[in-house]
């Protein structure tokens, strides 16, 4: 009997023949299993990364945020504060070999080099990665600007990422730290808003804290909406305009700088089971 | 918008391996999107559209299965699925950030021929 309209294969051939082609085309459609996670790719040269800054013994931050939130204004503040500061440290010790902490900056945008100009007049090397539209950056485009560094004269390498809460949060660039800003105009709920940004967080900055009054930021709110999103990450407040709060931030940073420390990363245990058989 | 992308590589992975097994149209893809991946399952839709055209998988049909997220909790030494944003353990109510499940961006499966 026929599987599919139930009627004899035997004998009566006329009746049969009405679904003969379909009976051929369907056997020609076959099922693939494949189970591949579609970032297993970047996942794979994110790792690549890490483990090349690492054996460079590089610290390495992925900076993200909303546009405008002050992501460039606080790297532009860490590189010249600490930088100064750590010059005078050597100063005061003469036999300091740590005579200036090196920063190199790799930035994206979606297109414009203003912000590697701006951030190069602070005396850092710095890349503009122009993605053209591309709204996140990718591991293998860091490494390509990276390139463009000379990694061993750095001991920080800060990737700031393109403005943009959603996209980038999927994408691993082989980062120690992931370093999430929200400042305090964008209100206390958007932890809540972008909560896929915010869990992948090991830092959260809240800057713009010298003008939180003026907006009437809920400062207990943001906080507890954070701490209920990531309660892992670190939280800092700041204002890298003033300067505001920075010390904290340095002192973490220059601590994660003798520690040694890597981001959980994002490969899920699905990237790397990748099988293909057919059904 | 990093959807398109994402289906672009989709596509990418999908004709690949349908070429492998000498087929030269894919009818169907089924992909499992996790609720916290950041993507958007009809911004997927929409730009399946787009990066299919005029390639083997033109007019195939996207299929998507939602992984809902699953958290464990090192306390309690347990799985639970939270019920909103605040991944509190059911048990215990420490907050926990160990996610188990709901990261998904997959392909599972092809038809082709």
């Amino acid at each position: 009997m026929c599987g599919n309209c139930g009627c004899s294969e035997l004998g009566d051939l006329p009746i049969h023949t009405h679904h003969q082609p379909e009976h051929s085309k369907n056997e020609k459609i076959r099922s693939l299993t494949i189970t591949q996670s579609i970032l297993s790719k970047n996942d794979r040269l994110a790792e690549r990364n890490r483990n090349y800054f690492l054996a460079k013994g590089l610290l390495v931050l992925n900076i993200l945020s909303s546009p405008g939130s002050g992501k460039t204004a606080l790297i532009e503040r860490t590189i010249t504060e600490r930088t100064t500061e750590m010059a005078e440290d050597a100063s005061a010790i003469a036999s300091s070999l740590q005579d200036r902490l090196k920063v190199g900056v790799v930035v994206g945008d979606l297109e414009t080099d203003n912000d590697a100009k701006r951030l190069r007049s602070t005396g850092a090397s710095a890349i503009q990665i122009t993605t053209g539209g591309v709204c996140h950056l990718e591991a293998e485009m860091v490494l390509q600007a990276s390139q463009n560094l000379n990694l061993d004269l750095i001991d920080l390498l800060i990737i700031e990422n393109v403005g943009n809460l959603v996209c980038p949060a999927a994408y691993d660039l082989g980062e120690s730290l992931r370093v999430v800003l929200l400042s305090v105009t964008e209100g206390e709920d958007k932890p809540l808003k972008y909560p896929t940004m915010f869990k992948s967080a090991d830092v959260i900055i809240v800057n713009k804290i010298d003008i939180a009054e003026a907006v009437e930021f809920d400062r207990e709110q943001a906080l507890t909406n954070i701490q209920k999103i990531a309660p892992e990450a670190t939280i800092f407040e700041v204002s890298a305009r003033t300067g505001v709060g920075m010390e904290a931030w340095y002192d973490y940073l220059e601590e994660k700088m003798h520690k040694g420390f890597s981001h959980k990363g994002f490969s899920t245990e699905d990237a790397s089971r990748s099988q293909t058989d057919i059904a | 918008m990093h959807e398109v992308s994402i289906m672009s590589q989709t596509l990418e992975i999908a004709t690949e391996n349908a070429q492998q097994q000498g087929a030269n149209q894919i009818h169907r893809l089924k992909m499992r999107i996790g609720e916290m991946s950041g993507v958007v399952p009809e911004a997927l839709n929409f730009a399946f559209d787009v990066v299919t055209e005029g390639t083997i998988a033109q007019g195939a049909k996207l299929e998507m299965e939602i992984v809902p997220v699953v958290c464990y909790c090192p306390h309690c030494q347990i799985e639970f699925q939270p019920p909103d944003l605040f991944y509190e353990c059911p048990q215990c109510d420490r907050l926990s950030n160990k996610i188990i499940a709901g990261r998904e961006i997959e392909l599972t499966s092809l038809e082709i021929s």
